[in-house]
């Protein structure tokens, strides 16, 4: 027997957690669906049970986490920590584990709010112990107060990389050297969409402000870094790069990478959701409308999941969604949804103008979408290499999915997430053709491991 | 490779890691356990041995598959520590239990 | 699999060929199939279909070397023979009597397959303790398996170093023939050769037509689990529990009568994982990571159909369900055929006239 409700949501992240409140507050019956094992997803990772100690650390964007999930715990929404998804259909059905069990739910409208991950990194070395995404290193310190001794290099671009920097010198960690792949230029031709909001201009300069803190506290700031390595045997030893045209090489103990997120498309991608490239941060986003509705009937989407806008633009978004699940259900007219929405919008509209600021200063660069280096790991999983798909795309593997075949990249637990958007970049430099016209891999599920004996024992 | 900012206070359990009693707080995670513990690696590649930490830390890698509570290729970084349990690393391929 | 396959021979017989395919998305029962080389339930009603299919089982252990040799893969050939389980008294009479009605149609040529008990079984497979609601199984001794994606890229490489030419991303829409040549068109591209072959799967029925031919095939879905590594355990072919060279058990095969749609479904998947820890209990905390439909090529009878036109001699057609058990023989006689005109005895028994109906009885 599958529970079914008027609104089910997957993702109990600020989108979810907003579109749940106010679900909740319009009386739509409503659930949320999360592998976490308490409310707030990425960003306000364990908000409700963070350290004191560890809480100061992380500044106050993050204390507005817990408003959030406040708000939610008192709302009469149900909530299933968790859970971990494993198959959507097209209906509103979703099918996921819990404490080991198979379950089923049904939504007669679903929100997928399940957010985004970390673009994966292929440097020569990733894969070597000691090397970590920078946003992993920040759950850490979130949920657990653990942090990386010794020497530590954080490398890459993105607001994240600095934000994760600075949290990680606050609490004492001996960070040697910050490596921007962003030019100092770059920052000058990000100017040029500054006169767009005075909030682009705020965050630009508590960017600056960062940066310059950072650097106090005897951090190394090296720009425009090119052709990263981790370096090692057993384990990470050092960095090397170039920078100004020489070449350096670090001794590290722990090497953070983070070149910005991108959505998690697997659920989206296994339902039959139509996606979009988005070029400025070469990425795939599922289509929206303006209430984050799917081309699949019963399916909207909101949050990073959507496309990358931060979680204040994720909770707005999550909330529109929340409306238009109202109006469906004839909860509320189009007029009063509309009412409704004109103040989110205009909130939406002032957050989402800094979005061309952060796309032009922080686009992943060229050798990390594609790699160069032919020893480098693509797929985690199956330990494929840029010279096995090299090899492989000469063969006439045209798209992802013929290479997968030929190659069984993609192929493992991680079901393509780490080696998905390097392939299609792969395949479009070698064919000379817009990544947009690789695709994807077709997404299958389960998008979780599940065992046998939890699908077997699942009732109608 | 990793310390903890502060000793876990009053809500620590005990879980076992590779036969050694460790004290870990109480709500964390396997894979955050393992590495403040200083493991140098937690798993092993099925195809080619290659040794491996947890990379995500948000279920989206893999590379934090361990063995827990006996049960093989568990994401470390999604479970929770429980008192008593019991932690191994994941060496290559897994086996089926007799 | 079988274009690559007939494809891979000519190339072997040093005959200038150049093979078009679809674009990455396209329908490939290639990419989706389980890698059995299967024998013991095939051609009942078409007892050269039976023959043929244990002719290409045999042939497969040179073929398998054939391609280590010009493609440096090996696809790991395995020919052991090969179980497939019955998981209640009912599954046991059913193929209890498909035995006999094979027994009788083969009558001298012989059938060689037998329904086997529960502790045999046990014994063929050391690894796994065989699960109480196992009612026995239909041993084959020619059946075996190998790695249908190893066996994909070895046809690939080994056509491609031997010199023949490969167009991906050029779907054949258009076949004429004209002055002796057939002249092939994609959306961007236009290819001439005096002779063609259509073994395009479910590609065939738009183009059969073209050149004179009626080919009726139907699509079937098949449902594939596939589990996550685990140390080798079972080496022996099993007909719907299959552990890969790679260690992944798979899973399958629904036969589902859902047209082209190759989803999933989570009733039929969750009969499938049932079944699979009904045959092997151990196999409950095993996880599952990929599934998928897979769209078979279906002829009425289930038997090959090979065809030349008799109205447009030099285009042919090839297509058949078990393009894996078969890649020996076409890749052998079916290159042969087309290249040389040389048939294989009593081939016309495959020509797809077999199912025209005479106009009165
Ligand atoms: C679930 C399942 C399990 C199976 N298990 C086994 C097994 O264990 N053993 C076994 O022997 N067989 C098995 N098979 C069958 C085997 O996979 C197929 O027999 C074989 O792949 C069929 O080969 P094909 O070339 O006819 O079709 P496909 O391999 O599907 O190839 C068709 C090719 O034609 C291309 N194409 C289509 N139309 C055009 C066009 N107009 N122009 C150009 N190119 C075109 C497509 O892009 C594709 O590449 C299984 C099949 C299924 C569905
Ligand atoms: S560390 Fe990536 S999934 Fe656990």
């Amino acid at each position: 027997m599958s529970d079914t409700v008027d609104f089910l949501i997957i993702g109990g992240g600020p989108a979810g957690l907003a579109a749940a409140t106010l679900a909740d507050e319009l009386g739509l019956s409503t659930l949320v669906l999360d592998e976490q094992s308490e409310p707030g997803g990425q960003i306000y990772r364990g908000i409700e049970t963070v350290h004191p100690k560890t809480l100061s650390l992380l500044g106050e964007d993050y204390g507005q986490g817990a408003e959030i999930a406040q708000a939610f715990r008192k709302s009469g929404a149900a909530y299933k920590p968790d859970a971990s998804v494993w198959r959507v259909d097209e209906d509103g059905m979703v099918a996921y584990s819990h404490n080991g069990k198979g379950a089923t739910a049904k939504g007669r409208r679903l929100l997928i709010a399940t957010g985004a991950m970390e673009r994966p990194v292929p440097i020569p070395g990733w894969t070597l112990p000691g090397v970590m995404t920078a946003g992993g290193a920040q759950v850490l310190l979130k949920s657990a107060g653990v942090v990386p001794s010794g020497r530590v290099v954080v490398a890459g671009c993105g607001p994240l990389a600095l934000l994760v920097t600075q949290q990680l010198v606050t609490a004492g960690v001996n960070v040697a050297a910050l490596l921007e792949t962003t030019r100092i230029g770059d920052y000058f031709s990000a100017a040029r969409h500054l006169p767009k909001a005075l909030r682009a201009r705020n965050y630009l300069s508590k960017g600056m402000k960062m940066r310059r803190s950072i650097r106090a506290a005897g951090v190394a700031i090296h720009s425009g870094v090119e052709k990263l390595a981790a370096i090692g045997d057993n384990r990470v030893q050092s960095v090397s790069f170039q920078s100004g045209g020489s070449q350096s090489e670090i001794p590290v103990d722990s090497l953070l990478l983070h070149f910005g997120v991108a959505p998690n498309t697997q659920i989206t991608r296994q339902v039959g959701c139509d996606h979009e490239w988005y070029e400025a941060q070469r990425y795939w986003r599922p289509i929206r409308n303006e209430w984050g509705a799917t081309n699949c009937d019963a399916i909207a989407v909101a949050g990073d999941g959507g496309g990358i806008d931060g979680a204040v633009a994720a909770a707005l978004t999550g909330r529109l969604a929340a409306l238009d699940a109202a109006h469906r259900h004839g909860v509320i007219d189009s007029v009063e949804r509309d009412r409704r929405a004109t103040p989110i919008r205009a909130e939406l509209g002032i957050h989402s103008a800094i979005r061309p600021l952060l796309d032009a200063l922080f686009t992943p660069p060229r050798d990390i979408c594609a790699p160069k280096d032919n020893e480098t790991i693509v797929c985690r999983c199956e330990e494929v290499s840029v010279s096995d798909l090299r090899e492989a795309i000469t063969l006439g593997a045209m798209g992802p999915n013929q290479l997968k075949s030929f190659t069984r990249c993609g192929m493992g637990p991680c079901q393509g997430r780490m080696c998905g958007l390097t392939v299609a970049e792969l395949i479009a430099e070698a064919n000379g053709e817009p990544v947009e016209n690789v695709g994807y891999y077709r997404i299958r599920p389960p998008i979780k491991p599940v065992t046998l004996g939890e699908l077997a024992s699942m009732s109608d | 490779m990793f310390r903890r900012l502060h000793e876990p206070d009053g809500q620590s359990v005990s879980i076992d890691f590779e036969g050694e009693i460790i004290n870990v707080a109480a709500g964390e995670t396997v894979a955050a356990a393992v590495l403040a513990a200083g493991a140098e690696h937690s798993r092993t590649t099925p195809v080619t041995g290659a040794t491996r930490l947890p990379f995500c830390m948000m279920g989206a890698c893999f590379d934090c598959l361990m063995e827990i509570d006996g049960i093989p290729n568990r994401q470390a970084c999604m479970v929770r520590v429980e008192n008593g349990m019991k932690v191994r690393r994941q060496e290559g391929k897994r086996r089926l239990e007799a | 699999m079988f274009g690559a396959a007939v494809a891979y021979g000519l190339a072997r017989d040093g005959v200038s060929t150049i093979m078009l395919d679809g674009a990455d998305g396209s329908l490939r029962a290639a990419r989706g199939n389980f890698g059995l080389v299967w024998v013991q339930s095939k051609g009942l009603g078409l007892q050269r279909y039976a023959d043929w299919s244990r002719e290409s089982a045999h042939l497969w252990e040179d073929f398998a070397a054939d391609l280590r040799d010009s493609a440096g893969i090996d696809v790991n050939h395995q020919n052991g023979g090969g179980l497939n389980l019955l998981l209640s008294d009912e599954e046991r009479e059913n193929y209890r009597r498909n035995i006999d009605i094979m027994r009788q149609q083969a009558g001298a040529d012989g059938y060689d397959c037998e329904i086997i008990e529960r502790d045999e079984i046990q014994k063929m497979v050391p690894g796994l303790r065989v699960g109480e609601g196992v009612a026995g199984g239909s041993f084959g001794p020619h059946d075996g398996h190998v790695n249908p994606l190893k066996m994909l890229r070895a046809l690939h490489r080994g056509f491609t170093q031997l010199s023949g030419r490969y167009f991906p991303c050029n779907e054949v829409n258009h076949i004429s023939h004209d002055g002796g040549v057939f002249v092939a068109k994609s959306a961007g591209n236009r290819f001439t050769a005096p002779k063609i072959v259509l073994a395009c799967g479910h590609g065939i029925t738009k183009l059969a037509p073209m050149v004179g031919l009626n080919t009726p095939i139907r699509p079937q879905r098949g449902q594939v689990l596939v589990t996550e590594r685990i140390e080798a355990t079972v080496e022996m072919a099993l007909g719907s529990i299959r552990q890969t060279d790679e260690g992944g058990f798979m899973f399958g095969n629904s036969e589902e009568e859902t047209g082209f749609d190759d989803g999933t479904t989570l009733p039929v998947t969750r009969n499938i994982a049932a079944r699979a820890v009904k045959a092997f209990p151990q196999l409950e905390n095993v996880r599952l990571v990929r599934n998928w439909g897979c769209i078979r090529v279906l002829t009425p009878d289930k038997c090959a159909i090979y065809d030349e036109s008799e109205t447009m001699p030099g285009a042919y057609v090839a297509t058949s369900h078990s393009g894996v058990t078969l890649g020996a023989v076409n890749a052998r006689h079916i290159s042969r055929w087309v290249s040389t005109g040389d048939t294989p005895p009593n081939f016309d028994q495959f020509s797809a006239r077999r199912f025209d109906v005479p106009a009165t009885a």
